[in-house]
């Protein structure tokens, strides 16, 4: 599933970045890398941007940009 | 000594400011230069450049501040900027000698990941542990020592909006000088070590990772290395590397590496303590409305609040006018231009700052706090389909009081092409100085005849227009026009911080300093320029030819008098040569010559057409009779309700305002100047001809 399908306060992991370009890289030097915990942790009142927590600090992005992101939510059932 | 060796001489010595954003580098940055700062821009781009002299151990450096990034992966030709700046490449950027990197101390590891990429251009270099109390509440703890043997290079911790470190920073700027460290080097694995060497020429090892690992660069490689670029990283997937990935997976494993026993990480529920609010700041209900709140709260200040100030200097410059005109009885030309040309060209320069200055009061405290970026985070999804973002809403906001202060406040948005249509559409929104035109044509026209309520309606309508056009206008823009890549919207949210009145201070007064001294020149000789061409020429003998055979005297001679040197004058001829091409408009040529000499700033219309119809100087009661009553040459009114409304339209979307055109050069360049006025223009007149040629047939 993609970042953009996760939903709010529900765990995840980072799989991979998807796509080649400037996006991607940029995604992946903020810290976006395989194996990373992230979280979304706000949905902006017109349903778009979010804010992620990852590595102790918060970025918000938006949907489109949120689907190039391939996550694994954690086990159990969302907090 | 060889010829490079540093040297601290009498020259100072460039040395670059450079960080990931919101980690206090512009505070950091205006703390070590204070008032010694100059701003201007990189050539051809809308990137502020923004130098200093800072004092060192044994000398000084000229500080420059890069815009902040999080990789020297560039996508945008701003981006770019910092990349050519530091590799000493830009033409007429000095060559650096050291690099000050800002770090967020409470953000290490992803700090690092651009402290890395910058340790490869072989520079000397610092680190500034930013915000270090920040990283103690969070309880995040860092061996110094330690953590400065593993990197090879001075660190040293800095609180710099209270001033903490500075002195330390100032030393090892000047040790790293002398000694220069090297920033542990990325132990790259075999095959990427060998597709890196495998790149041609001349290269910094800096200047390989870009080449190898940039997918996208923003501009591109020579062709020769491009295409070996192209070869290595076919070699790096045949050897089962991810060519995407394979900088950020193998720089942050070092990093890591870096960290791992030197830093204990912050407790999640430490770090996340400074966000709490945000579950009520960004709430979709509670979050909009203390939004909106916060925001009426702006536009009210600076709409209200400025109003008295301003008032007060009009005060001032119209009674030493006053007195500067009485030294100077007798010399009328000299009279007339030290008091229409240079006094009152100063007062269209410093009208502005108390708006400018009220606007960056806020401007900086929002951005201090981190609420700008909250701001931006609730309202990108109204402005992000048209190539705006949420950064836009403060500015166009503003743009309702002034769009002077707007334009210069679009500095807060980081992606080049927002902030560029930003700029260009901000003016179309209907500000303070509108209003005059608006009051005098409704009060003469509307009211009279269809009632407060479509005057009011009417007033409401005009303040609309520009909002509505504009929202359109940025999307073909950015459509259509716009040639710059977007940057990716990934907007850090910084955790609350207490802003600093020293901070707060410093920003208001470096806008105002900056507007004075860049913009303030050239709206300052718009004046003289618009005064010039409404004096001259002074034919002799015109008051003479008035008076003869004249009922009028006294004050309504001189009255006339004054019409008629307006209409000899060359804006007056100019107004005559041009009324065709306002005619499908319903303007006549007085109503041309009003918006003609209006160009220095809007509300001088109510004055020019007062002169034109001989009314005494601000009697809006009698203009507006006049104007009732005035005639064209077939005895047919000049003004019904089409031309006022078509005037007011006009109004509502020309660019006749000297200061906004002079800001947008500022800020974005002549060309792009030229462009906003001249789509402006364009569009008022089409607007007019459409209400006035509707409002006949109706």
């Amino acid at each position: 599933m993609t970042l953009r399908e996760l939903g709010l306060r529900r765990p995840a992991d980072v799989v991979g970045v998807d796509g080649k370009g400037a996006l991607a890289q940029r995604l992946l030097a903020m810290g976006f890398l395989p194996g990373t915990p992230v979280e979304i942790v706000h949905v902006a009142p017109f349903g778009d941007p979010i804010t992620v927590e990852l590595d102790g600090w918060r970025v918000s992005l938006r949907l489109s940009e949120a689907a190039a992101l391939r996550v694994e939510p954690r086990n159990g059932s969302p907090k | 000594m060889s010829p490079e060796a540093p040297v601290l001489a009498a020259e100072p010595v460039p040395v670059a400011v450079v960080g990931n954003p919101n980690t206090g580098k512009s505070t950091l940055f205006n703390a070590l230069t204070g008032a010694t700062q100059q701003v201007g821009n990189y050539p051809g781009v809308t990137v502020e450049r923004r130098q200093g002299t800072c004092r060192i151990e044994g000398g000084t450096t000229t500080l420059v501040d890069l815009p902040g990034t999080y990789s020297l992966a560039a996508v945008s030709r701003d981006e770019r900027i910092v990349v050519d700046v530091l590799a000493g490449r830009l033409e007429g950027e000095p060559r650096l000698r050291a690099v000050v990197v800002v770090i967020d101390a409470a953000n290490l590891r992803r700090n690092l990941f651009l402290a890395s990429q910058i340790g490869e251009l072989g520079l000397p270099m610092v680190l500034a542990l930013n915000m270090s109390d920040e990283a103690r509440q969070k309880e995040v703890r860092i061996d110094l020592e330690a953590f400065a043997r593993r990197v090879g290079v001075p660190v040293v911790p800095t609180v710099a909006t209270r001033g903490e470190g500075l002195d330390e920073l100032r030393r090892a700027i000047g040790r790293a000088l002398r000694e220069p460290g090297s920033f542990a080097p990325v132990p790259w694995p075999e095959p990427l070590r060998r597709a890196l060497d495998a790149l041609p020429g001349e290269l910094s090892p800096a200047e390989r990772s870009r080449a190898l690992f940039d997918l996208e660069p923003a501009a591109p490689l020579p062709p020769e290395l491009g295409e070996a670029a192209d070869r290595a990283r076919r070699s790096l997937e045949e050897a089962g590397f991810d060519p995407v990935s394979a900088e950020a997976v193998h720089r942050y494993r070092h990093i890591d590496t870096l960290l791992d026993g030197v830093v204990t990480r912050a407790k999640p529920e430490a770090a996340r303590r400074p966000y709490a609010v945000d579950r009520f700041l960004t709430h979709r209900f509670w979050g909009l409305l203390v939004f909106c709140l916060l925001m009426f709260l702006v536009f009210s200040s600076i709409y209200w609040l400025a109003k008295p100030l301003m008032d007060g200097i009009d005060g001032l410059f119209g009674a030493l006018g006053v007195e500067v005109g009485s030294w100077l009885e007798g010399r009328p030309m000299v009279q007339d231009m030290v008091v229409k040309g240079v006094i009152e060209g100063v007062r269209s320069v410093v009208i502005f700052l108390p708006q400018i200055l009220i606007l960056f009061f806020f401007i900086a405290v929002l951005e201090d706090t981190g609420y700008m970026a909250r701001a931006a985070f609730l309202m990108d999804k109204v402005f992000g389909w048209t190539g705006l973002n949420g950064k836009s809403f403060v500015p166009m906001l503003s743009s309702f009081a002034c769009a002077v202060p707007a334009i210069l406040s679009t500095r807060t948005i980081e992606d080049p092409k927002a902030r560029l249509s930003t700029i260009l559409v901000a003016p179309l929104m209907s500000c303070s100085a509108r209003l005059p035109v608006y009051i005098l044509l409704i009060g003469a026209f509307i009211e009279p005849r269809f009632g407060a309520l479509w005057a009011g309606a009417t007033l409401f309508a005009m303040h609309l227009l520009g909002l509505v056009v504009a929202v359109p206008i940025a999307f073909l823009i950015n459509r259509f026009l716009l040639k710059l890549r977007t940057i990716p919207f990934l907007l850090e949210m910084p955790p609350y911080r207490r802003p600093t009145a020293r901070n707060v201070l410093r920003r208001m007064y470096l806008s105002g300093r900056e507007f004075v001294m860049r913009a303030g020149t050239v709206i300052f000789a718009f004046s003289i320029l618009i005064w010039a061409l409404t004096y001259f020429p002074r034919p002799e003998g015109l008051a003479a030819w008035v008076a003869k055979d004249n009922p009028a005297e006294g004050e309504e001679l001189e009255r006339q008098v004054r019409t008629a040197y307006l209409e000899q004058s060359l804006m007056g001829r100019f107004g005559k040569t041009v009324q065709p091409v306002f005619a499908p408009a319903g303007f006549d040529w007085k109503m041309t010559v009003g918006v003609l000499a209006a160009f220095p700033a809007r509300e001088v219309i109510v004055s020019t057409l007062g002169i034109l119809y001989a009314v005494e100087e601000d009697d809006e009661e009698g203009l507006r009779d006049r104007l009732k009553v005035a005639r064209r040459a077939d005895g047919s009114p000049a003004y019904t309700p089409a031309v006022a409304l078509a005037v007011m339209v006009f109004f509502a979307f020309c660019m006749q305002c000297g200061s906004t055109v002079a800001v947008t050069a500022r800020e974005a360049g002549w060309k792009w100047a030229s462009f906003a006025f001249a789509y402006m223009t364009g569009l008022a007149w089409a607007a007019a001809v459409v209400v006035y040629q509707a409002g006949r047939a109706v």
